[in-house]
């Protein structure tokens, strides 16, 4: 073995032959089995995409850096299912291009957010945290107020179509309507919306104004949609408690 | 830099710095508006700054043909003082982040002062910045040394150099400006990634043409650590980077890979950076430096066969002990903790070699600060891998993740190993570059190693109680079966936690600021040159 090793150093090319081979091998026995993507993954039937607005949401909390303090991953350890709720499937960050499950809890986690506080809280926590929760030392974003750009959301809806999250051409060409018509309520534009995403997607003027379309209103949607897209965690948790 | 350069490699340089100049026109022109047209002129920016100066001294003197007999140092000089400068970016804005934690309200209400921005500017500022300048620089040196022949080409160093810097300024400015592809150490936008790698193939020719011209027949082992540093980051980097633009004239970007399949993707390239970029090239500065400055030979040159392909082989496989008790398959977890075990070995492996090395010479080490920041960093590389392989048992872990354990686990491998390492080399390099005996000020140095040694263990300590208070706050119930605590209230245990941090912080950045005084010092002035010589004179190019 010595000997071997002693005439590889001579030769450059073997070492970088030898070192690239002992460094795929971990990667490709743990990595390439997830892509039989069926046995990883169960698609549950009421799984959604996140509709336009949500999507312009999660783009801003990626650009904040939200994701470096907040987790979107509950564990399955008992503290964390009566914390949170129940514990994240695959499946929910199924058509996520990039996941968000986090690493580091500064604040807590958010995969369960959505419908557990109002559109208000969130507006008023997110502008000043310290007016609602006094020891919160999470950053102000006052500049959510500010109104949303929806230049690329076309373009996104695309790409992410592509990459194989199921919007469908009606959706891309209808998107700047759409993300219009999810923050206001009583517009002619609802319905159109409805028939593209379904009646699950909440629509209300999240920002409190229905009259102008702010960045705020996208973050909003987008946190009040976390833990919504699909039931099947509260059915596989009901299902293990029987 | 020019000085070094004949009149034809200056036209060369030219020319490569024009077309720099209008690829970031091109990137500007296509773009218009945003973070791509801003990184676009940066570009030209650079590129005209670069021609300016190389126009400007184009037909000067040329230097001696006598240069082919000595090695190439001008680019490892330029390599320190990029370290220098990212360690005072990343550092600084680290204890800014730090005290933000503490004092949220300390940061102008601006988007590019939002602690979110900013937290990716520290990492990617002092893991690329600090570590990678100080990557590439001691590389060439060792390469050369080890080698006993000088670079291979005298304007690749400086593309490598440069352009990597350029990278890393793209991926910081990106993100203040709202850029960030959010996964972990790699933040940057596509283009920036693809520029990497035109600089990282840049990088492994020049390093692979060098070697070729060995007068050794060997290969010493620091080169087969930089080799598995530059291979296998570059692996990593494309395979985790891969993305489709939005639009070709826009930043942003979808990664292809999403959901549990990007986890693995993710923290298959974050713990591999942690080992090939954090580590891999780190122990090859080890293994040049420590024999170098204590005056003996490696202890066991058997030990270093076996931990070297430990390390290469089992690191590829931990990266899903980041992922326990997630939507991860069970058995990639189970297959990540137990190679994290096993891990030990090799790592234990590498810091005993390195502590044995120093047999014989403890009195150097008492004597010696820069060697002590050798010593102390192989200690600490020791105490971190141990802690690591902890970590990565499945209930251990259940404790541990998400709180500030990680972060002090983390700190202990970076401020204890990694900034310790490189201080020794630099302290090493600095005088020797410069043709003098020893650094301008070896109180100050000194005086660094006891502020880093204090600050570390502030920071170290300090976030392990964090991390431990944090982790049984959240699980802790009361006799009723509720929990016992909000999250809030975890919060706020942590406040006292988090000022030591700022507090440990600020003096070893304090530490780091005096090595720079003290090597600006020791370079000013100095036209001397390193007094080794490569055994063969380089052919002429
Ligand atoms: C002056 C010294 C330093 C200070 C005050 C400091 C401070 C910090 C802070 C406050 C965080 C954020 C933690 C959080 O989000 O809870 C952080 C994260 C981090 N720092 Fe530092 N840092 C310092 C030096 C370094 C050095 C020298 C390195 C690497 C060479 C480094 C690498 C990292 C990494 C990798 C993270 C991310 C950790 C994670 O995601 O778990 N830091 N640092
Ligand atoms: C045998 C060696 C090591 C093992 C097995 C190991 C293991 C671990 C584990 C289990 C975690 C926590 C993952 C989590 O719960 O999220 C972690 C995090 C981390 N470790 Fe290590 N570690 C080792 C050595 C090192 C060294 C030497 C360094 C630095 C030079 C380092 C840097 C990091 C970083 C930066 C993270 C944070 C990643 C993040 O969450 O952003 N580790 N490591």
């Amino acid at each position: 073995m010595l000997r071997l090793h002693y005439n590889l150093e001579k030769i450059s090319m073997g070492l970088v032959a030898a070192i690239i081979v002992a460094a795929s091998i971990g990667g490709l026995v743990e990595i390439a089995p997830l892509f039989t993507i069926d046995e990883t993954v169960e698609l549950p039937d009421d799984l959604r995409p996140h509709t336009p607005l949500e999507l312009a949401g999660r783009e801003i909390y990626i650009r904040e850096g939200c994701y470096a303090c907040h987790s979107q991953m509950v564990r399955s350890l008992a503290d964390e299912l009566d914390r949170y709720g129940p514990y994240s499937l695959a499946a929910e960050s199924a058509y996520d291009h990039p996941m968000l499950w986090g690493s580091k809890r500064t604040g807590p986690d958010l995969a369960r957010l959505g419908g557990k506080y109002s559109d208000d809280w969130h507006v008023a926590h997110l502008i000043d945290p310290r007016s609602v929760v006094p020891a919160s030392i999470m950053p102000s974003y006052p500049w959510l107020t500010r109104p949303l750009d929806t230049d690329l959301l076309s373009d996104s809806l695309a790409t992410l179509a592509r990459l194989g999250v199921p919007y469908d051409q009606g959706m891309i060409a209808a998107v700047e309507a759409d993300a219009l018509a999810q923050s206001r309520p009583d517009s002619d534009v609802v319905d159109g919306f409805q028939e593209r995403y379904g009646e699950q997607p909440a629509i209300r003027a999240f920002d409190g104004n229905p009259s102008r379309l702010t960045e705020m209103d996208a973050v909003v949607a987008y946190l009040q949609s976390l833990g919504t897209l699909t039931d099947a965690p509260y059915r596989i948790l009901a299902e293990g408690s029987q | 830099m020019t000085s070094t350069l004949t009149v034809s490699e200056r036209h060369v340089g030219l020319l490569l710095s024009i077309l720099l100049a209008l690829m970031g026109f091109a990137m500007a022109a296509a773009a218009r508006h945003g973070v791509m047209a801003v990184h676009g002129f940066m570009a030209v920016g650079l590129g005209m700054a670069l021609a300016f100066v190389l126009g400007g001294a184009l037909y000067d003197p040329e230097p001696s043909a006598d240069r082919l007999r000595r090695y190439y140092d001008a680019p490892t000089r330029f390599g320190i003082v990029m370290t220098l400068i990212w360690a005072m970016i990343g550092m600084g804005v680290g204890v800014w982040v730090a005290a933000l934690l503490y004092w949220p309200e300390g940061t102008p209400l601006w988007p590019a002062t939002s602690f979110g921005r900013l937290r990716p500017v520290h990492t990617t500022g002092i893991i690329f910045g600090f570590g990678g300048n100080a990557l590439i620089a001691t590389s060439f040196h060792v390469l050369q040394r080890t080698s006993r022949a000088r670079l291979a080409g005298s304007i690749s160093p400086w593309i490598v150099l440069i352009g990597f810097n350029l990278f890393c300024a793209w991926a910081v400015t990106g993100y203040l400006m709202g850029s960030t592809q959010s996964k972990e150490y790699a933040e940057a936008e596509w283009y920036a990634d693809l520029w990497l790698v035109v600089v990282w193939v840049t990088y492994f020719i020049l390093y692979i043409r060098t070697l070729a011209r060995r007068a050794e027949p060997h290969i010493y082992v620091a080169n087969w650590y930089y080799m598995a540093f530059i291979l296998v980051v570059a692996m990593l980097h494309i395979v985790n980077n891969l993305a489709l633009p939005v639009r070709w004239t826009t930043a942003e970007s979808f990664p292809i890979w999403s959901g549990v399949q990007d986890a693995m993707v993710q923290w298959w390239y974050g713990h591999n950076a942690v080992a090939f970029f954090l580590t891999a090239g780190f122990l090859g500065m080890l293994y040049y430096f420590l024999p170098v400055r204590s005056g003996r030979p490696i202890w066991s040159y058997r030990l270093s066969i076996v931990s070297f392909w430990g390390i290469t082989f089992f690191y590829i496989w931990v990266g899903s002990h980041h992922l326990h008790y997630t939507a991860l398959p069970y058995w990639a977890q189970t297959l990540g903790m137990t190679f994290s075990v096993m891990l030990l070995v090799p790592s234990w492996a590498s810091a005993g070699n390195a502590i044995a090395t120093l047999n014989g010479a403890w009195h150097k080490v008492r004597d010696d600060a820069t060697l002590r920041f050798m010593f102390v960093a192989a200690v600490f590389y020791g105490l971190s891998t141990f802690e690591g392989s902890f970590l990565a048992i499945r209930p251990v872990n259940s404790l541990s993740h998400y709180t500030d354990w990680t972060v002090g686990h983390v700190h202990s491998g970076t401020l204890g190993w990694v900034a310790m390492i490189v201080f020794g080399a630099i302290y090493t390099l600095v005088p020797q570059l410069n043709g003098k005996t020893e650094m301008a000020s070896p109180r100050a140095v000194e005086w660094h190693f006891w502020l880093a040694v204090a600050g570390t263990l502030i920071y170290v300590v300090s976030m392990w109680n964090a991390g431990i208070t944090q982790g049984l706050m959240w699980r802790a119930y009361d006799a009723n079966g509720a929990l016992s605590y909000s999250f809030v209230q975890s919060v706020e245990a942590m406040a006292p936690f988090y000022l030591l941090r700022t507090i440990g912080g600020a003096l070893f950045l304090t530490g780091a600021v005096v090595c720079a005084w003290n090597c600006r010092a020791t370079m000013r002035g100095a036209a001397g040159h390193a007094t080794d010589r490569p055994l063969v004179a380089q052919p002429a190019e």
